[in-house]
């Protein structure tokens, strides 16, 4: 006997001192480990071209730059003064681009760069307008509008542009619709909110950046109303893309850190309940402890970035993770020699149980959302260091009078439950045929397909943004044409022939209006061809004499449009930095994108009032157009595409972990009967879940499913036990095995339940499937438990 | 003006006249007695305000600098209280410029042009003038002008002349004539010596 032990106890020191190497590893990499709550966690991993965009733009594009803010109560009056006093104060941060309040700030800088940059920037130019036919037509066309109800606005324009191009210029920009003006600022239509809208420089996955504008604009704000102080009504509400970071950051951190704070407590608190000493607790902890430490160092490792959603189901995995060292204390026999005991007797069993909840997990693994990825390798990781922990180092670390609280009068009047619970069979079947009716009645609205049902954002924020939205007039943009190219240059004359394209589309009444970074920065090659286009001073004054010949005007009038030409003809072509401090910069800014050395031009198109874009028309006519890198992206059907990607994957690997799970199984206990009687309570567990899901008018997104497959990977270790076939000679299971399994079930429904109170809907998903899930597994892996044959 | 309906709403505008329409009543029943001094400008007001909608055409001559010769546009108006205002063009080019509360449409052929009127005070006064006489606004009208009457209830004429400074410098008067309530011409002179005058006549409701 003296040399096993000796054995066992040098063994026991190795492996102490190599879990606490291990342990401190973790702990190195977890304190170099880049902790994220922004939405990447919802993006592909491997995009298509379309989704890349449609990413980018989440991510960096114009619009997650923006933060709408509107101001609520006090009166109209006191609301324009409060916006204007923000949108004042923020003008002079560097952290805005811009901030419109339709104060016209800068539209005497975009009136100056339109008119002095007139002729390189009209679509009208070109040799035939400065004809003498073309000239004549021109004058003609600008001197009714002289007598329309406009001509009070370009009366004074005439001399220098008779031809019109500011007119034609101004006709374009004013297409877009803003808000209306009270008080000389923006206001709501129903004009109970003033408004403003802000570009922030940072990009919206900048989070903290977003945050310190969100303050920025909040100071602002209070600054504004305190100055007066008769305006303690008023309200300042904020949403946008980079609004939705912060608050999903804060959200996601504050859940977790409580979630994982009463988890803890709750499980500790039932635990000392049950084992009634510390010493206990503390050591049962350990495993829990490596396991979380474990899973966040592999994830960190695997991924680069741990994402707070990971943290948040990890504390549900506290739960999951705890069982082992439950199986251990609860199932070894009273004195330290029985802990070998166990480690042959239920080691096997337990690892059964927990292969088959990596197998389970393993699928998740390979899915292409990394949210659930990370889910599946923290989740490995943690059971693995949980169980090893367990199984190798927990048994040398407990004192030699270790002892728990007897349970056995517990475990005893389990096992007159369970003797009992057969009974059960005919109920449960009814049961479940009543679920499988529910499933068949519910099974066309049972899913949510809505990629926003992933979104950590609430739905009264999500309300109040599109409230805003609408109120700002600016609707989501869902088809864009996307022009791509080695440089600006080549992708802004590519994005001039696509204009004309959707020129002739919005002339034919299929669009709108759209967009284009080339309508306020022209291509070089444009410019020069606008530029050649100007005939010689000389030329020109012929031209015009001859062209002003039955109209009522003298051509002495236009002695300043012959040398605003003259001028034009030699000016230096326009480049972006000529944008500068125009609110055009801000379109061109948001339009022409730079990653690298690959450039692309975005044309969002806007579809005719009242009407949809028929987006194959518009296809047809680009595609016959036989331009390369021209991409007509429905940003709505891209995301929808995304989504629907992400459930029929997470459905396939579900089904994937399934058949891993039997085949495991089948592979270990070669019994397809015992496979069946162990996978049969599961799958009932699954159905009655769902089913009372669908009751409760809970609509199945991706978690849910991944819930149902946790519920058969945690079930599996219930129906493992009471699968044993060396319980005892008469097959009834052990009182202490039983009541281990109670608390082990315990402890999963109360780190699972808990998440079910989460407000972020992907935890509370996992949460409110896994917790009835757990508990009905047990249920009915002892109803449908192999007949005792007392 | 266009159109003469009789009222046919009893408006809350109307509300805040009836002291005034107590007044009206009695001249009304006593035309014979009706002279020039009775003639004040909430009685016109009242007067407009009276219609609700209506049609008229014009004719629309404007003198410009620029040009050698007056150039005369002619086409249809539409009225409808209390914001509602349609100039249709139809010589020498087709145009219609619609106003809408504060926001002006003007459509050229294919072009559109929208306008908030706010960021437009120049453009916003001249509409004004226009809406608040055929709607009967005083207050509206006493925002940017000041008001001055003259003639009889059969043959009026209605001054306005800029209030502030900034408008005195596009805008030099306005004169608004006509008979009763209806609105027969509307002469701008402008500050830089353009003017224009339209003549206004009403038509049979559609």
């Amino acid at each position: 006997m003296t040399t096993p032990r000796r054995a066992c106890a040098r063994s026991g020191r190795t492996a102490i001192a190599l879990w606490l190497a291990f342990i401190l590893v973790c702990g190195i990499i977890i304190s170099r480990s880049q902790f994220t709550t922004d939405l990447s966690a919802f993006f592909p991993r491997s995009p298509t071209q379309e989704q890349q965009l449609l990413l980018d733009q989440v991510r960096d594009g114009l619009a997650s730059r923006l933060i709408l803010v509107g101001i609520e109560g006090a009166d109209a009056a006191t609301r324009a003064r409060l916006a204007k006093q923000i949108a004042h104060r923020l003008r002079a941060d560097p952290a805005f681009v811009s901030v419109n309040n339709g104060e016209p700030v800068s539209a005497e800088r975009d009136h100056a760069y339109l008119f002095n940059n007139r002729y390189l920037l009209s679509p009208a130019v070109t040799p035939e307008r400065f004809s003498m036919d073309g000239l004549h037509a021109a004058l003609s066309d600008s001197i009714d509008l002289l007598a329309s109800p406009a001509g009070l606005l370009v009366k004074s324009l005439l001399p220098r542009d008779p031809t019109g191009e500011m007119v034609q210029l101004l006709s374009h920009f004013n297409s877009d619709t803003h808000p209306p003006l009270a008080y000389g600022a923006w206001a709501s239509r129903d004009g109970t909110r003033a408004l403003l809208l802000m570009q922030t420089r940072a990009s919206g996955s900048d989070t903290d950046a977003q945050q310190h504008a969100m303050l920025a604009i909040r100071q602002a704000f209070d600054r504004a109303s305190s100055a007066s102080a008769v305006t303690p009504a008023a309200k300042l509400l904020m949403t946008g893309p980079g609004v939705f970071s912060v608050t999903s950051r804060d959200t996601i951190k504050s859940q977790v850190s409580r979630l994982s704070i009463i988890s803890i407590v709750l499980i500790a608190m039932l635990l000392l309940l049950v084992y009634r000493s510390f010493a206990a607790l503390a050591l049962g902890f350990l495993p829990v402890i490596s396991g979380a430490l474990a899973g966040v160092a592999a994830v960190s490792l695997g991924f680069g970035t741990v994402h707070g959603i990971t943290l948040g189901f990890g504390t549900a995995l506290i739960g999951e993770a705890v069982d082992y060292s439950i199986y251990l204390f609860v199932q070894s026999e009273q004195d330290s020699a029985d802990q070998q005991n166990w480690i042959k007797r239920f080691w096997p069993t337990v690892r059964l149980g927990v292969l088959t909840s990596i197998f389970g997990f393993a699928a998740l693994l390979l899915s292409g959302f990394p949210g659930l990825a990370q889910l599946g390798l923290y989740s490995i990781t943690g059971l693995i260091a949980a169980a090893t922990v367990t199984r190798f180092v927990l048994p040398h670390l407990l004192p030699a009078n270790f002892r728990i609280h007897d349970v056995s009068s517990i475990g005893a009047s389990l096992s007159r439950l369970v003797r009992h619970a057969a009974i059960l069979r005919w109920p449960a079947v009814i049961l479940l045929l009543a679920a499988c009716a529910i499933l068949a009645g519910n099974r066309t609205s049972l899913w949510n397909d809505k990629i926003s049902s992933l979104s950590p954002v609430s739905p009264t924020d999500i309300a109040l943004d599109a409230s805003l939205r609408a109120d700002m007039g600016a609707p989501d943009v869902r088809y864009l044409v996307v022009v791509s190219g080695a440089s600006r240059e080549s992708v802004l004359q590519s994005a001039e022939q696509v204009s004309a394209i959707l020129q002739t589309q919005v002339d034919q009444g299929n669009l709108a209006a759209f967009e284009s970074p080339s309508r306020y920065l022209p291509s070089l090659a444009t410019q020069r061809a606008r530029q050649a286009s100007l005939p010689a001073a000389a030329v020109l004054e012929t031209r015009l004499a001859q062209a002003v010949q039955g109209l009522p005007v003298r051509v002495q009038r236009f002695t300043p449009f012959l040398a605003d030409v003259a001028a034009a003809r030699s000016q230096p072509l326009l480049q972006a930095a000529d944008l500068e401090r125009t609110s055009m910069a801000m379109a061109v800014d948001a339009l022409l994108i730079q990653q690298q050395d690959h450039w692309s031009a975005l044309l969002p198109l806007t579809a005719p009032a009242g009407a949809e874009i028929n987006a194959n028309r518009i296809r047809a006519a680009l595609n016959a157009m036989g331009l390369p890198n021209v991409l007509f992206v429905d940003m709505k059907a891209e995301s929808d595409r995304l989504y629907s990607g992400y459930l029929h994957e997470a459905i396939l690997l579900s089904l994937g972990g399934l058949v891993a799970i039997i085949g495991l199984l089948l592979f270990v206990l070669r019994s397809p009967l015992r496979v069946l009687r162990i996978i049969a309570p599961l799958a009932a567990a699954a159905i009655t879940v769902t089913a009372g899901l669908a009751l409760f008018g809970q609509q199945l997104i991706i978690l849910h499913l991944v819930g149902l497959l946790l519920v058969v990977a945690v079930g599996s270790n219930y129906a493992l036990f009471f699968d044993r076939p060396d319980h005892s000679p008469d097959h009834t299971i052990s009182p202490r095995t039983l009541a281990s399994m109670l608390f082990a079930n315990l402890t999963t429904v109360a780190g699972f339940g808990l998440l079910a109170f989460s407000n972020v809907s992907i935890l509370q998903a996992m949460g409110i499937t896994v917790a009835p899930g757990a508990i009905l597994s047990l249920i009915f892996a002892a109803i449908f438990a192999r007949k005792s044959r007392a | 003006m266009m159109a003469l309906s009789v009222p046919t709403i009893f408006t809350l505008r109307v509300m805040r006249y009836m002291r005034v329409a107590l007044a009206l009543l009695l001249t009304l029943l006593l035309p014979a007695v009706s002279h020039a001094a009775d003639w004040t400008i909430d009685q016109l007001m009242h007067s407009l305000a009276q219609t609700r909608s209506g049609r008229a055409s014009f004719v629309e001559t404007k003198s410009i600098a620029m040009l050698d010769k007056p150039v005369e546009s002619s086409g249809e108006l539409f009225y409808s209280a209390p914001d509602h205002l349609e100039k249709r063009t139809l010589k020498p080019k087709p145009e219609l410029m619609t106003v809408d509360g504060d926001t002006l449409l003007l459509e050229r052929g294919r072009q559109k042009y929208r306008l908030q009127l706010q960021a437009y005070p120049e453009l916003a006064a001249f509409i004004g003038s226009i809406r608040g006489t055929l709607a009967g606004d005083r207050k509206a009208l006493e925002r940017n002008y000041r008001l001055s009457l003259d003639g009889s209830a059969a043959h009026w004429t209605l001054q306005l002349l800029p209030a502030d400074e900034k408008m005195l410098a596009v805008i030099e008067r306005i004169l608004i004539a006509g008979e009763h309530d209806t609105v027969l011409s509307i002469a701008i002179t402008q500050a830089d010596g353009d003017s224009s005058v339209m003549r206004i006549e009403k038509l049979a409701q559609p």
